[in-house]
């Protein structure tokens, strides 16, 4: 009896539901923070595809006509989402990790039994969360604007899952290596918001000269934009097959860089 | 097996400083674990190795039997933390970050608000669970931090000076609410710069100075070993010198206030039987500092005038001051 209430005491430790339940947990953080923040984090992208809508929808959509063979704000409306979606991943994880640095609220898991991946993937989870909340505000927008019609959701599904976690791992390694609030803001502003200016949101890159085609098509986002428009109106820029090996060797690429500056302590560990 | 067992740690910073140089320290289980040093002296740096918050530069540590390099996961679950500095979110409630403390250590969430409310209450947090804990008084982060820290219910609880200004009340009933846990079977590491608290706790010391463990005993050898003590005179009338006391070493602070040092086989009979001879009459009279200090003083001043560049930086390490403060007179003092 006493050596079984003993043991009791201490129970073996399960770490596949430490890990599991500190994965939910760190999720579940995000989600309040971003809940709690709303103002923050879910209302800008929405005003600001309203604005685009408003804009290029009755004022200057109407004098482009087509694109692609489509009505200019359904030519637009993927790549609008898109748009939201990277920006808040990206924005998210960047922000609420590095907060998490700044604040040394970090500590708390860095002293739990968590493995890096673990953390690495809750906050990229995190990163999704917001991506698919605002993504999905911004479909909500366009549809007061335009209709949409889904070619094949799959691709939709995929296409906007592997950008969102893509871009969350991305702003996980900017905030690694920020040291202070600029240094979290320069890569949204100076890298971010002009490849997604220049990666197909709002034209089809055949409108543009050889040149500037070919350099388009270094441009990731180009891929993930036109993808994810596919699913919507079957047509694309790129070659899809292409377009998801890239999303997926970038996401890969990006969580293993994570993790392994997580376990060397780069940033956070001295 | 040992609570805690380290073997050759060392740890040079970025920066070139040799905060740790080559540490050997044994806890046992179940042990009420003083580990005492002055400011720099490498206490947070050995926790932090412990908890994973600083890369090692050499050596080993084990938790429990696991060890850090190999089971990592399993020594850090062992573990519980109380840090120096505050490193809860701020914009967070009490309640929040204990319940989200117990999902990193793996406990289910309906589990974790039970252990909430009970940790709380105990802690005397539960009408602050709410609250945004920015707004909580620095004895309450310091609270909400220990709660925190035994939500997963830790077999070792760390705690880096967890008393810093926390008001005389409510420290004495953290020390009650501390000795329980121990009393339970939790192995309670302490570092604290009020030597009485350490003296009133722990069953086990180390002193650690310059990353280096200078001393380590059972607390009541340690306090036997002293061979002297000092206690401080305070007189009717003024003098302009210390008196003749044969055999002692006696000081004037001032007009009004004599040290003498006592050694274990003298007695305090004599001195005042002198001191009535000599016309001097005792007013009062009180340990110069307490025993600990004494020791502890003798051991981190043995490195020469280390004492004097080290006076505390931080208001609120009145322990320290008091200690320091003789190491600095019996220089320059007059003494007989
Ligand atoms: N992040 C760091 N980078 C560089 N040096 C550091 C760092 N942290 C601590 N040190 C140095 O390492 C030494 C040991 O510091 P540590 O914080 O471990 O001392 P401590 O015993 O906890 O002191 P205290 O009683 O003041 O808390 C000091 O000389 C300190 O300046
Ligand atoms: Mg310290």
């Amino acid at each position: 009896m006493s050596s079984v209430a003993q043991q009791a005491l201490v129970p073996p430790i399960n770490l596949g539901v430490v890990r599991w339940i500190g994965f939910q947990t760190i999720v579940i953080r995000e989600y309040s923070r971003i809940i709690r923040i709303w103002g923050q984090t879910i209302v800008p992208s929405a005003v600001t595809a309203i604005l685009y809508f408003v804009i290029f929808g009755s004022l200057i959509g109407r004098r482009i006509g087509a694109m692609g063979g489509f009505e200019y704000l359904q030519y637009i409306a993927p790549g609008l989402i898109m748009m939201a979606v990277i920006t808040n991943s990206y924005s998210n994880v960047v922000s609420s990790f590095f907060g998490a640095k700044f604040g040394k609220h970090v500590e708390e898991m860095l002293v739990s039994p968590l493995p890096s991946w673990v953390i690495v993937a809750g906050y990229a989870a995190g990163g999704v969360v917001r991506g698919l909340l605002v993504g999905f505000s911004v479909t909500v927008v366009s549809l007061v604007f335009t209709h949409l019609h889904v070619h094949h959701v799959v691709v939709i599904v995929a296409a906007v899952l592997l950008t969102s976690i893509t871009f969350a791992l991305g702003g996980f390694l900017n905030a690694v290596f920020a040291k202070n609030f600029d240094q979290v803001s320069w890569i949204p502003t100076f890298v971010l918001t002009p490849l997604t200016y220049l990666g197909g949101v709002f034209y089809s890159v055949t409108l543009l000269p050889g040149w500037a085609q070919t350099l388009s098509y270094a441009n990731p986002i180009l891929h993930m934009v036109n993808a994810f428009r596919f699913g919507f109106l079957g047509v694309s820029d790129v070659n899809l097959g292409v377009a998801f090996a890239l999303m997926i060797a970038a996401a890969l690429v990006l969580f293993t860089t994570a993790v392994v500056l997580m376990e060397r302590g780069t940033g956070i560990r001295e | 097996m040992n609570a805690l067992s380290v073997r050759g740690l060392t740890k040079t910073y970025k920066n070139g400083v040799q905060a740790l140089k080559g540490v050997d320290l044994e806890v046992e289980r179940g042990d009420f674990f003083a580990l005492l040093g002055p400011n720099g002296a490498g206490k947070t740096t050995l926790i932090g190795i412990v908890t994973s918050l600083v890369n090692k530069s050499g050596g080993e540590a084990s938790v429990f039997g696991y060890d850090i390099d190999r089971d990592l996961e399993a020594a850090k679950a062992c573990i519980g933390v109380v840090p120096q500095e505050i490193n809860f979110n701020m914009f967070e409630t009490p309640h929040t970050i204990v319940v989200n403390q117990a999902g990193f250590y793996g406990i289910a969430r309906s589990v974790a608000r039970q252990r909430a409310e009970k940790y709380l209450k105990q802690l005397q947090l539960w009408d602050k669970r709410d609250k945004m804990s920015r707004g909580l008084s620095g004895g309450m982060k310091r609270r909400l931090m220990i709660a925190r820290a035994l939500m997963h219910e830790p077999r070792l609880l760390i705690l880096d000076e967890p008393t810093a200004g926390v008001d005389i009340e409510i420290r004495r009933s953290m020390w009650e609410f501390v000795r329980e846990i121990n009393a339970r079977g939790t192995t309670i590491i302490l570092t604290t710069h009020y030597l009485e608290e350490a003296e009133t706790l722990c069953r086990n010391i180390a002193i650690i100075d310059d990353g280096r463990i200078v001393e380590r005993d059972r607390m009541s050898s340690l306090l036997r070993r002293l061979h002297t003590e000092t206690f401080v005179l305070n007189l009717r009338n003024s003098l302009s010198a210390a008196p003749k006391l044969d055999g002692y070493i006696s000081m004037l602070v001032d007009d009004h206030t004599l040290e003498v040092e006592v050694s274990k086989d003298q007695n305090l009979n004599d001195i005042f039987s002198r001191l009535t001879t000599l016309g001097i009459e005792v007013l009062s009279m009180r340990n110069k500092v307490n025993r600990l200090e004494e020791i502890f003083m003798r051991l981190v001043e043995g490195r020469g005038a280390a004492g004097e560049t080290r006076a505390p930086a931080r208001p609120e390490l009145r322990g320290a001051e008091v200690a320091v403060a003789p190491a600095v007179r019996r220089h320059g003092g007059q003494t007989t």
